[in-house]
C-alpha cells in the first residue's frame, strides 16, 4: 500500500510520459495484487490470480495504445497530447474502455476482480492485526486513485482542444497495428460481461494448480445485488472522478476563491494537505527516488538491501549455527586466497586496464568451477568453465569497441567530490561484502533443510530414469522452467542481433586497432596461391585436427547427460567453443568458407524440438512435457536409457548451439562491417583477424 | 571450510558492488559478472558443503541426502549460470549500441556535469 501512495503522488505528477504513467499503475496494481496474496485466504488468492489475468488484459491494450500514440503523433507527453479523439477516434475508443476496465466500471473484467478485492478486504477484517481493519477504506482509496489516473490517461490524452505542437499530424494507425488493441479490449468487455463463460474454466485451472485440492467456493458474476463490495466499488468510483476534477483546477488552473467563508477554510485545508501530498512531497520523494541516473538507483537499492539486512540481524539475533565446523583444507584455501586478490583486481583494473581485469574475472570464474568440483557438483563445474570460455570471448570482441579511458583535467574541486563519493560507495561494496559472508556463514553453519531434495533423489532414477538427478530435474522434473529458460536465451540471441544490424560504431573507435595495422595485409590462412608461413601455423593446423574431437566429446557429453555429468547446455557450449576458436586460429572468411553456420536454423529447431517434445506427451494424453523412458537392447553398444527427455536435451543443446553462435558471430562481423560503413583508402588489407 | 568460502563470497560481493557503483559501463558488467559468481556461489552452499558426497545415483537405487549431493540447489545454479551468460551478452551489445550512439561509455549515456 506504501507502493500505492508513492506510486499515486509519482504519477499524477512526477510523470508526464503516458508510458511512464502505465508504468507507475502498474506497479500500484502490483501493490494490490501483493496485498491479496498476503491476506492469506484461498479466496484472496482467487481474485490475486483473477486480477492478473484482468490486469493483464486491459494493461496490454492499454500500453499498446500508448505505443499507437506514440507511432502516430511523435510524442507521449500528456502535456503536448489533448483532443486526439477527433483525430483517432477508433483508438480512442479502444483505449477508453480498457482504461474503464482498469477504472473498474461495471460490466468490464477489471470490476469484477476489484470487487472480490473489495470483499476480501472486508472479511479480513477479523484478522488478529489491527491495521487490518483500516483496509476496506485503503482499498477503497487505492481503487479511486486507479480511477484518477485512468481519467488522467484518458483526458489528457483525447479530450480537450485539438493539440497544437506535434512532431507528426496523427491519424488512425494500420488496421493491423489496431487488431491486437481490439482482440483485448474484447476480451475485456467479454470478461466483463459473461465471466463465467469466458474467464472461468480458465481462472479454475489456474487456481487448481496453485490451491490443488483445497479450492474455495467462489461466483463468478457480474451481479451479486446490493452488497457493500458494490456501494464501496460505486464510491470509489465518484471518489476517483472528484479527485481527478478537484486535482486538475488545482494544477492548471490555479486556486479559485470559493463564496462562503466555512467552505473556504475546509476547502483550504483539503487543498492546502491535497498540494502537500501531490506536489511537494512527490516532489520531495521524486528528487530521492526518482532520479533518471543508474547510480544513485543502485547506490539506493544496496543500502536498502544492507538496511533490510541488519535490521533482520537486529531483531533476530545473529548466532552460529548449529554445525561443527570442517577443518580448513590448505589447498582450497589457497585457491580462494588466489580467487580473492583476482577478484580485488578486477575490481581495480576494471578502469585502467580491461584486458587485465577481464583475465583476473577468468582467473576468479576458474576458482568458482574448482570449488564446484570440491563440493561434489560435477554439472556446475562443466557447465561454468564452458559458459566461463564462451563469455571471455564475448566480452574480448566488446573490449574493440569501448572508448580510451576519460581524460579529466584534474582541478581541486572534482578531486574532492569524487573522493567523498568513492568513500562511500566503497563503505557500501565493504558493508554489502561483509552481509554476504556472514549470511553465507550462517547458512552454511545450520543444518540444510530437508524440503524437495528428498523427493528428487527419490524419484529421479524410478520415474525419470536417469542416475544423474540434476539433468533430471532440469530435463524431466522441472522441463516447464528449463523450456522457459531456452525461449529467453532465444530471445536473447535475436535481440543481440537486432541489436547489432544496426550498429553504428562511436567514430573514434572505426580505426582499425594498432594489433591490426601491424599485420600489414598479409593475408591469413586459406589464400591458397600465398600461404601465410609464419601465422601461428602450429595452432592453426592443432586446432583444424581438434575440430572433430571437440565435437565428439560434445556429443558424447550431450549422450550421456542423463546419466553422467554432461547435458544440453554444457555440450551446446562446447560445440560452439569449437567453431569459436577455429574463428579466432582462421579468422572469420576462411571459417565461413569452409562451415555453414545458420545460427537462425539451429535456434529454431532447437525450440522446435523441445516444445514438440513436450507436445508429444499430449499424443498419449498425458499433461505437457510428461516424459517416457525405456532401455533398449542395441547391438554392439549394449543397454542404452532412451528417455523423451533425451529428445528434449537435444533441443536444448541445438538451441544452445545457435544462440551462442549468432552471439558471437554477430558481434565478430562488426569489426568487418565496420570498416565497410567506413570510406578508407584503398590499402586496407583483405582480410581481418577476428578474437579481439 | 566454511569460513574460506563464505569470505570467498563476500569479497567476490563486494568488488562486484563496488564495480556496480562505477560510472563506467565495462566496469558495470565485470562487477555483475562477479556479483553473480558470488550469488551463484551462495545458492549453491544452501544445499551444505560436502566433500566426496556422491552425484550420480547408482542405476536402480532410491538416493537419500544421507548418501548424495543436494541436486535441487545446484539445478538451480545451473539455470542461473547460463542465464547470467545470457544476460551478460545483452547487456554487453545494449552498451555498445549506447556507446555507438550518445559517444560515451558512462552508464547514464552522457558525462556527469562537474
Amino acid at each position: 500500500m506504501a507502493h500505492a501512495t508513492v506510486e499515486w503522488t509519482g504519477n499524477l505528477e512526477g510523470d508526464f510520459d503516458l508510458k511512464g504513467l502505465l508504468a507507475y499503475s502498474t506497479i500500484s496494481h502490483l501493490g494490490l495484487i501483493t496485498l491479496l496474496l498476503g491476506l492469506k485466504s484461498e479466496l484472496a488468492l482467487v481474485a490475486a490470480i483473477f486480477h492478473i489475468m484482468n490486469h493483464a488484459a486491459f494493461k496490454c491494450s492499454l500500453f499498446m495504445a500508448a505505443g499507437i500514440i506514440d507511432h502516430e503523433t511523435g510524442t507521449r507527453d500528456i502535456r503536448r497530447l489533448s483532443g486526439l479523439n477527433r483525430s483517432m477516434p477508433f483508438t480512442a475508443r479502444l483505449a477508453l474502455v480498457a482504461a474503464a476496465a482498469m477504472a473498474g466500471v461495471p460490466l468490464l473484467n477489471g470490476f469484477l476482480s476489484k470487487e472480490m478485492f473489495f470483499a476480501e478486504a472486508l472479511s479480513a477484517q477479523d484478522a488478529v492485526s489491527p491495521w487490518l481493519n483500516a483496509l476496506p477504506a485503503i482499498a477503497m482509496l487505492a481503487s479511486a486513485f486507479s480511477v484518477t489516473y485512468s481519467l488522467r490517461f484518458i483526458h489528457g490524452a483525447f479530450f480537450g482542444p485539438d493539440p497544437t505542437d506535434l512532431p507528426r499530424t496523427p491519424h488512425e494507425p494500420a488496421t493491423w497495428m489496431r487488431f491486437p488493441v481490439e482482440i483485448l479490449v474484447l476480451t475485456c468487455i467479454m470478461v466483463g460481461v459473461l465471466p463465467a463463460a469466458t474467464v472461468g474454466p480458465f481462472l479454475d485451472i489456474a487456481a487448481h494448480s496453485i490451491l490443488g485440492p483445497a479450492m474455495p467456493a467462489y461466483s463468478l458474476a457480474v451481479w451479486h445485488g446490493f452488497n457493500v463490495p458494490l456501494l464501496m466499488s460505486m464510491v470509489a468510483l465518484a471518489g476517483g472522478v472528484l479527485l481527478y476534477i478537484l486535482l486538475q483546477q488545482r494544477l492548471l488552473v490555479g486556486p479559485e476563491g470559493p463564496p462562503l467563508l466555512r467552505r473556504l477554510e475546509g476547502q483550504r485545508i483539503f487543498e492546502r494537505s491535497m498540494v502537500f501530498l501531490s506536489w511537494r512531497l512527490a516532489r520531495a520523494l521524486e528528487g530521492i527516488v526518482g532520479t533518471r541516473r543508474l547510480q544513485p538507483q543502485l547506490r539506493i537499492l544496496i543500502g536498502l538491501a544492507i538496511l533490510a539486512g541488519t535490521g533482520t540481524v537486529w531483531l533476530r539475533g545473529f548466532g552460529p549455527g548449529n554445525l561443527p565446523l570442517t577443518p580448513v583444507d590448505p589447498v582450497l584455501a589457497m585457491i580462494w586466497s588466489v580467487g580473492a586478490a583476482c577478484a580485488l583486481g578486477a575490481a581495480w583494473q576494471a578502469k585502467f586496464h580491461r584486458l587485465a581485469a577481464l583475465i583476473l574475472v577468468g582467473g576468479v570464474g576458474l576458482v568458482v568451477c574448482i570449488t564446484f568440483v570440491w563440493f561434489s557438483a560435477p554439472d556446475l563445474a562443466l557447465t561454468q568453465l564452458t559458459v566461463e570460455i564462451v563469455t571471455t570471448v564475448l566480452l574480448l570482441l566488446g573490449l574493440r569497441w569501448l572508448p580510451k579511458r576519460l581524460q579529466v583535467p584534474g582541478g581541486r574541486e572534482p578531486e574532492v567530490l569524487n573522493r567523498a563519493r568513492r568513500l562511500r560507495d566503497l563503505a557500501l561494496a565493504v558493508g554489502a561484502g561483509a552481509g554476504m559472508a556472514m549470511l553465507a556463514y550462517a547458512v552454511m553453519t545450520r543444518t540444510p533443510p530437508d524440503l524437495l531434495a528428498q523427493p528428487f533423489l527419490a524419484r529421479a532414477y524410478a520415474e525419470g530414469g536417469g542416475t544423474n538427478v540434476v539433468n533430471v530435474i532440469l530435463v524431466d522434473f522441472r522441463g516447464f522452467d528449463t523450456l522457459g529458460e531456452i525461449f529467453v536465451v532465444a530471445a536473447v540471441a535475436l535481440a543481440t542481433f537486432a541489436l547489432l544490424r544496426r550498429f553504428r560504431p562511436a567514430a573514434d573507435s572505426l580505426e582499425l586497432p594498432e594489433q591490426q595495422r601491424d599485420q600489414d595485409g598479409t593475408p591469413l590462412h586459406g589464400d591458397a596461391e600465398r600461404p601465410a608461413a609464419d601465422w601461428l601455423v602450429v595452432p592453426f593446423a592443432l586446432t583444424r585436427l581438434l575440430f572433430p574431437v571437440i565435437v565428439i566429446v560434445a556429443l558424447f557429453l550431450l549422450l550421456r547427460g542423463h546419466d553422467l555429468p554432461g547435458g544440453g547446455f554444457s555440450a551446446g557450449m562446447v560445440v560452439a567453443i569449437a567453431i569459436i576458436v577455429q574463428y579466432m586460429i582462421g579468422g572469420t572468411e576462411w571459417t565461413e568458407h569452409r562451415l555453414r553456420l545458420r545460427p537462425h536454423l539451429w535456434i529454431g529447431m532447437g525450440l522446435l524440438l523441445a516444445s514438440g517434445t513436450g507436445l508429444a506427451a499430449w499424443l498419449f494424453g498425458r499433461p505437457f512435457l510428461t516424459s517416457y523412458f525405456a532401455y533398449a537392447e542395441l547391438p554392439l553398444i549394449g543397454k542404452v536409457p532412451t528417455a523423451s527427455a533425451l529428445l528434449f536435451d537435444i533441443g536444448v543443446f541445438a538451441l544452445v548451439v545457435g544462440a551462442t553462435l549468432l552471439m558471437l558471430v554477430a558481434l565478430a562481423h562488426q569489426s568487418v562491417r565496420g570498416h565497410r560503413a567506413t570510406p578508407r583508402p584503398a590499402e586496407r588489407p583483405p582480410a581481418m583477424a577476428e578474437g579481439g | 571450510m566454511e569460513l574460506v568460502l563464505s569470505l570467498g563470497i563476500g569479497v567476490l560481493a563486494g568488488s562486484g558492488v563496488w564495480l556496480l557503483l562505477r560510472p563506467r559501463t565495462f566496469q558495470v558488467i565485470i562487477g555483475l559478472a562477479l556479483l553473480s559468481y558470488a550469488v551463484n556461489l551462495f545458492i549453491f552452499s544452501t544445499g551444505g558443503l560436502r566433500t566426496g558426497a556422491a552425484a550420480i545415483l547408482h542405476a536402480g537405487e532410491v538416493g537419500t541426502l544421507a548418501n548424495y549431493a543436494d541436486p535441487l540447489p545446484q539445478a538451480l545454479v545451473l539455470t542461473a549460470i547460463v542465464i547470467g551468460f545470457a544476460t551478460t551478452a545483452l547487456l554487453l551489445v545494449v552498451l555498445l549500441a549506447a556507446r555507438g550512439l550518445t559517444g560515451t561509455d558512462h552508464v547514464d549515456g552522457r558525462e556527469r556535469d562537474l
